[in-house]
């Protein structure tokens, strides 16, 4: 072979391999941008930013919550040298073994690297931070990151406030990468309703990183970064004094309290008890004090008075009294007559026959049952079942039987039983007004949530109307954007139909089955009500507005197996009243006393309604 | 080599000035790519490692120099002293095996000054110069089967030795006398037999090696349908395939029980049956990312993140390419090939203008070597071939490395600038 062909053979080899080369040149550095976005993850590291969380005051500017800072410990562990486990062991009050576990744990979890960051230990208690602080220098890799957390000032209306806590991967699906693994989020109470306001907006810092994770200076000098905007704060409709002093009344005892401004429907007060210091929920032993609460027989967690449906007893007949007005089957001189009940459906020893107003302040069973058979068996209409259909939907435009759209989490929806219940259970056309006449004294199936008895209240008060009930009042000062805060819901009963219904109910107040909750120079309008129930002995329940011209407040009371309306239930609303319209509870305080020692949790062992 | 001259010193028009040109255009970018992969921009000169950059500058000082004294030294001296220093460099290899200090995982270095030295390199060009006189000399023909022994024994007494020194790469560079060898009369199939055993010996570890025996024989079987059956032909088929069938268990008896587990992982590595992005996958799938993030024209000089932040390991010796990829993209890689490819077409140019038999064979000899470094370590680098660590000549860190290189190149202008002497003395 001639020797220039050789040469020339020999030099095809070499251009062989470099076209190689450049055709994988070509796949890496023009076709594969996958090798780019590695490498700016490489050397990018995305900072979250967290803006402290919005702080909440009450109707008249008491702040209530706090942001308070808390101080993880965090390790990267391929910069641990030297360790004297042994002191280490001791700053941090942990075994040895404890230590071995922790970091074994470690780093069996996801996302773990040695020359990453890792959560080694959760907040730090201050003594516990300080001795670290001290000593940082002794433990190398170790760091103490601070974030904020949510601190409660006056250790009350837990169930309003709710509390925060570490993002579910589900919340991190559902919020396209916004919260990430570690970020925290409102889980109950308004922390949950008002999340994207009380949250504010993360910010984002780029950093250059090298190969150990070291940081090199800001990316582009920071012009991709964003500042996180701090939460909003948010003004509660509450009133701290009347909440703190509604949960004294209802310690040792277990039920609901709810007040309502009726000309606003913005919530006063609302107590659920047994209730817990929301500051339970944050520091170090939080998941420990969750599994207390949530094991506890008695169910501090369960927010009573948006979820849970008694059964209203006698406070349903002011609706009734109402309804049946409209329904043109009663008016104010309309009497019955009444020995010691009507029926199957027993009464109390009083003065009869009574009319409307009359029956209203004692509080006559027999009265009342004979209204609802005129509301149900009303022959201007052709079916019971249409009479009955008319009578729900007017129950229904209190509010009764449905959620009302409160701002809190877990609100119910109560029961008020539909045509269709009915038809299931007695078979179509097979049931009229007194097989259903418990409803006429506001027992049996029914079931209406604290809440919604307010409502009712308010609507009563405002003489046909009810706003939404709602808990924020304003947002960064801004009212309440939520436009339904603002619609007045008119029931479908006639404004002219309320002034007798009230005359009667102040006279339950003034002469009737409420004196107990008479207030001089206070008029109250209000009703008593004992519902049987199947968890043990009747539900106190008592409702009343105030004043009765012009009202300021509507109130809900229901103490649980407490007996008579007016035993517990009465005394208690009233109070609250007396402390709302004049800014005191003093002048009865034989009675304040009985209330606030009254201890009914070990009467009986049954465990609250529902 | 027997001529007759008055004036021995070249002028500086018989030097051949484009391979000069290319060779400080490699060593000045090699700077800068070191340069860059030191740089940080808070301390643009110091750095508590940066002082690669400053020893590399020294060591290219040296190393002009250096070449400075070979083109002005007579070029006889290379043809009478080859056997000599080939003598050294073999006496050299054995004396650090002995007494040599041991530095990244291997014991091939000696230290002189602070400076560490690799005898290994000074090896390759001693023994292109050692098998140039050989096979240079009057009357000596390749296909002499006793030439031809010779010849690998000159070529494997310093591999055998590297090998003993656990430096696998510098020791695989001695295979690549093969394309001299080719160029001097060892038949064309040689290259294709060496080709297979590379192939064999991946597949062998690739696939299962009872399946490739099957192969092996179902190949030779078809082959025996189409030619000739005759006794030799038969023969030959047969002994081939055993050949090859007795390589490619010996090939998994080595990678099971002989290779260090750093090696095997490496190569594991490569053929992706091992995934480890921490361990010895790393360095490539970096260099593979500095590489590939560097797009059409780069992130311009020290903007490469990847290279600044030392993602990459050993980016300023062996992985130097990835430097040139990032800050230079695809544009400044297919030029930095393209001017390799030239460089090692002037070298082959150069060699074959040679009127002496020995000039010629050293000039195989340069292009051969530096052909294996380019094709090894951008190979590793762009993760197609296994990472072996061997410099790329002229650019990566080390003074060993660049000084060799730079005798290497510079005996081959020396011996070339003389064919203008050559062409005068005839005339004169």
């Amino acid at each position: 072979m001639d020797s220039s062909v050789k040469r020339t053979i020999l030099f095809l080899i070499f251009c062989a391999v470099g076209i190689v080369f450049i055709v994988r040149l070509v796949f890496l550095q023009l076709l594969d941008d996958s090798y780019l976005r590695s490498a700016q993850n490489n050397v990018l590291q995305e900072q979250t930013i967290y803006p402290a969380r919005g702080l909440v005051y009450d109707r008249n500017k008491e702040l209530l919550v706090y942001n308070d800072a808390i101080y993880d410990l965090t390790v990267i562990p391929e910069q641990v040298k030297n360790l004297d486990t042994a002191v280490f062991c001791k700053v941090l009050g942990i075994t040895k073994d404890d230590f071995i576990y922790k970091f074994e744990k470690l780093k069996r979890s996801k996302g773990y690297a040695p020359f990453r960051p890792s959560l080694f230990e959760k907040q730090l208690t201050i003594p516990m931070y300080a001795a670290f602080q001290e000593r940082l220098f002794d433990f190398p890799g170790f760091f103490v990151e601070v974030r904020t957390d949510r601190k409660y000032k006056h250790s009350n209306a837990a169930h309003i406030m709710g509390y925060i806590g570490e993002v579910t991967d589900k919340d991190i699906d559902r919020s396209n990468g916004y919260y990430r693994l570690g970020d925290y989020i409102g889980i109950s109470g308004i922390e949950r309703t008002y999340e994207k306001e009380l949250r504010g907006v993360n910010g984002v810092k780029y950093i250059l990183v090298d190969s150990k994770n070291r940081t090199q200076g800001r990316y582009k000098e920071g012009q991709f970064d964003t500042a996180a905007i701090a939460g909003k704060n948010i003004t509660l409709s509450l009133d701290q004094v009347l909440q703190d002093l509604g949960e004294q009344l209802m310690k040792n005892k277990m039920g609901s309290i709810v007040a309502i401004e009726p000309e606003t429907g913005e919530l006063l007060a609302l107590v659920s008890s047994p209730t817990y210091d929301p500051n339970l929920f944050i520091g170090r032993d939080r998941g420990n004090h969750y599994m207390e609460l949530l094991r506890d027989p008695d169910k501090p967690l369960f927010n009573r008075p948006v979820a849970a449906p008694y059964p209203p007893g006698s406070i349903f007949k002011v609706l009734e009294s109402l309804v049946g007005q409209q329904e043109k089957v009663l008016n104010p001189a309309t009497s019955y007559g009444c020995h010691q009940g009507y029926l199957f459906v027993g009464c109390h020893a009083h003065s009869s026959p009574n009319q409307l107003r009359g029956a209203i302040a004692i509080s006559c069973n027999g009265y009342f049952c004979q209204v609802y058979r005129s509301i149900v068996n009303n022959p201007r209409y052709n079916r019971v079942e249409d009479a009955y259909n008319s009578f729900y939907n007017h129950m229904a435009s209190f509010g009764l039987g449905k959620k009302l759209g409160v701002d809190l989490y877990g609100e119910g929806a109560g029961f008020l039983p539909p045509t269709s219940y009915y038809d299931k259970v007695y078979g179509r056309y097979r049931w009229q007004a007194l097989t259903t006449l418990s409803l006429g004294i506001g027992q049996g199936e029914l079931g209406i949530t604290p809440l919604q008895m307010a409502n009712a209240t308010a609507s009563v008060a405002n003489r046909g109307y009810y706003i939404t009930p709602h808990i924020v009042k304003a947002i960064d000062g801004k009212p309440n954007p939520n436009p339904d805060y603002n619609i007045k819901h008119w029931s479908t009963v006639d404004t002219s139909y309320f002034p007798i219904v009230i005359e009667g109910m102040q006279d339950v107040v003034e002469r009737g089955t409420a004196y107990i909750a008479r207030i001089p120079g206070i008029e109250i309008c209000g009703k008593t009500g004992t519902a049987q129930n199947p968890h043990g002995k009747d539900h106190s329940i008592f409702f009343a507005f105030a004043p009765k011209v012009h009202p300021k407040i509507a109130i809900a009371v229901v103490v649980e197996n407490a007996g008579f309306g007016a035993t517990w239930a009465a005394p208690i609303a009233s109070i609250l009243l007396e402390q709302y319209l004049t800014g005191k509870h003093d002048t009865r305080p034989a009675l304040v006393e009985r209330m606030l020692n009254g201890n009914l949790t070990h009467r009986n062992d049954s465990v609250a309604t529902k | 080599m027997i001529q007759s001259q008055q004036n021995n010193t070249p002028k500086p028009a018989s030097i051949d000035w484009l391979t000069l040109v290319l060779y400080y255009f490699f060593v000045i970018a090699g700077l800068l790519c070191i340069y860059a992969s030191v740089y940080k921009e808070d301390h643009p000169f110091i750095y508590d490692n940066g002082m690669n950059y400053g020893k590399q500058l020294i060591w290219i000082g040296i190393s002009s120099f250096i070449g400075l004294l070979i083109l002005l030294v007579d070029e006889k001296f290379f043809y009478v002293f080859a056997y000599a220093l080939y003598g050294m460099a073999i006496a050299l290899l054995i004396a650090v095996i002995i007494m040599g200090t041991s530095f990244r995982g291997s014991n091939s270095w000696i230290e002189i000054a602070g400076f560490r030295l690799q005898p290994a390199e000074f090896a390759k060009f001693a023994t292109a110069l050692a098998l140039a006189r050989f096979l240079g000399g009057f009357n000596t023909k390749f296909s002499d089967k006793k030439v031809q022994l010779i010849s690998y024994g000159l070529i494997f007494l310093p591999m055998v030795i590297i090998l003993l020194q656990n430096e696998t790469g510098t020791a695989l560079v001695f295979g690549s006398f093969i394309f001299m060898l080719y160029r001097e009369g060892l038949p064309g199939y040689f290259l294709f037999i060496g080709f297979m055993i590379a192939l064999m010996g991946v597949l062998s570890l690739l696939i299962a090696p009872l399946y490739l025996i099957i192969s092996i024989g179902a190949i030779a079987l078809l082959m025996l349908l189409f030619i000739r059956r005759n006794k030799q032909n038969i023969l030959i088929v047969f002994g081939v395939a055993l050949a090859f069938v007795f390589y490619v268990s010996s090939v998994n008896y080595l990678f099971e029980n002989v290779m260090q587990p750093h090696q095997k992982s490496r190569i594991n590595v490569l053929l992706g049956k091992e995934v480890d992005l921490k361990g010895a996958g790393y360095n490539v799938q970096q260099s593979k990312i500095a590489i590939g993030s560097g797009g059409l024209v780069g992130k311009g000089f020290l903007q490469g993140t990847q290279n600044k932040f030392r993602f990459v390991p050993e980016q300023s010796t062996d992985f130097i390419f990835c430097t040139v990829g990032e800050e230079f993209g695809f544009a400044g890689s297919v030029g930095f090939i393209v001017a390799y490819l030239f460089l090692l077409w002037r070298v082959l140019f150069i060699a074959e203008r040679q009127r002496y038999k020995f000039n010629r064979i050293y000039g195989y000899c340069v292009a051969s070597i530096l052909f294996f470094h380019f094709t090894i370590n951008i190979g590793m680098t762009l993760g197609i071939l296994p990472v072996i660590g061997i410099p790329l000549p002229f650019l990566s860190y080390g003074g060993s490395s660049l000084l060799s290189f730079t005798i290497l190149l510079f005996i081959l202008l020396r011996l070339d600038a003389n064919r203008i002497n050559e062409l005068k003395g005839s005339f004169e």
